[in-house]
């Protein structure tokens, strides 16, 4: 597998390369929008920071009391069919509702299991690949007055599912089941 | 339903650490996490800023007109009722590739475009046009060429290469986005399918835009 290292080696660089290069191309001043850019970086930090402080103390506190382990037993015959591992249950249910919880979840699992374990790339993959589904849903239909959604609900969450399932077998077959 | 979710696992913890025997510990996993948020957003801080940074230029550039007409053809296929030139297909396929690019700042502003866009092309204003159905499904789906975040994450824990996850995103995003689309479809057809719950004699077979 190493072609695949190195596409995902490659993937920033040729990205930097090629948008600095066309901005340059079409004569924009690329370092004045690079900072212009970076300062929404630094605002959307600032934003998610509260949250992520709420997030993280529930998520501590519910693995520190034992209730995660409580969880993630009750959850293993489900997910033993698919091959998930237990412990990535809660991202996966968490995933559609809330992203700023989700990425609390990430980065607590991170830390835990480390990023270059099983369970840290898997974690990475399913972040990586899906989206918050249900704020989507609110915000898109909310804005256009639709109240009857049809099956979008259904498809999404079906989207969902293959997103998370997948991210299990591809991390398996690529880096190994352990 | 955040706040449920958020006020649950905080009550059922100490319960549950009132039970275990763990109330220590997991006064102090509160403090401690508290400050581990903290470390985590300023560990994220700069590369979020470079990425973001480097992403303006793209917008600003123009590149991701670009890069929409490249994938045109593509939209065409997903939207076939929408007429190839409108507004609205313009919005739909700026703000996938505002997508792709990670850009959220830039991709819900014309994500909302689109499906006021769509809403205008809408018979039936309370029901959502299968367009709308497939906008939304591909957008949940999220298809990102950079998981930023995550590979922000990543390094900050000091991972031996945060990059080696791309390629895997990638794959997950596709078989995502190849599931959803398909039911889209496939669900799009059947006008009852989805359409029991308000209005199901009003809403004829043209309900599509």
């Amino acid at each position: 597998m190493a072609w695949i290292q190195l596409i995902s080696n490659l993937a920033i660089p040729v990205m930097f390369v090629a948008i600095i290069s066309y901005g340059i191309a079409v004569e924009v001043k690329v370092y004045d929008c690079f900072v212009e850019g970076a300062k929404e970086g630094l605002e959307v930090m600032i934003r998610i920071l509260p949250p992520l402080v709420g997030l993280l103390v529930a998520i501590g506190v519910f693995r520190a009391s034992g209730a995660l382990e409580l969880l993630t037993f009750a959850l293993t015959p489900l997910t033993r069919i698919v091959r998930i591992p237990s412990e990535v249950m809660p991202l996966a249910l968490m995933r559609p509702i809330s992203g700023t919880a989700s990425l609390a979840l990430v980065t607590d699992l991170i830390k835990q299991y480390g990023p270059d374990s099983f369970i840290g790339r898997i974690t990475s993959t399913m972040m990586g690949s899906t989206e918050t589904t249900f704020y989507t849903l609110a915000v898109y239909f909310g804005a256009a007055g639709i109240k009857n959604v049809r099956h979008t609900i259904l498809a999404a969450l079906l989207a969902d599912l293959t997103g998370i399932i997948v991210s299990v077998w591809i991390c398996g077959f690529i880096f190994g089941w352990n | 339903m955040l706040n449920y979710i958020w006020a649950g696992m905080i009550v059922i913890a100490f319960v549950v650490a009132f039970f275990t025997g763990r109330i220590e510990e997991t006064t102090k996993a509160a403090l401690d996490s508290a400050s581990t948020a903290v470390q985590m957003s300023i560990a994220l801080l700069g590369i979020m800023c470079l990425w973001t940074g480097i992403m303006k230029i793209c917008e600003k550039s123009g590149l991701i007109k670009v890069i929409a007409k490249v994938i045109k053809p593509l939209t065409k296929r997903l939207f076939p009722q929408v007429p190839h030139n409108s507004p609205a297909m313009g919005a739909i396929v700026m703000n996938m590739v505002a997508n792709m690019m990670g850009l959220a700042n830039a991709a819900t502003p014309l994500g909302l475009k689109a499906m006021n866009e769509l809403q205008k092309l809408n018979r039936y204003k309370d029901t959502a046009s299968n367009a709308m159905c497939m906008f939304v499904v591909v957008n949940t789906a999220s298809i990102q060429l950079i998981p930023a975040t995550v590979i922000a994450i990543r390094s900050a824990e000091s991972s031996n290469n945060p990059f080696e996850i791309i390629v895997t995103v990638w794959l997950t995003s596709l078989a995502a986005v190849f599931v959803g689309v398909t039911m889209a479809k496939i669900m799009g057809r059947n006008i009852k399918f989805g359409v029991w719950s308000v209005r199901r004699k009003k809403v004829s077979r043209k309900l599509d835009v």
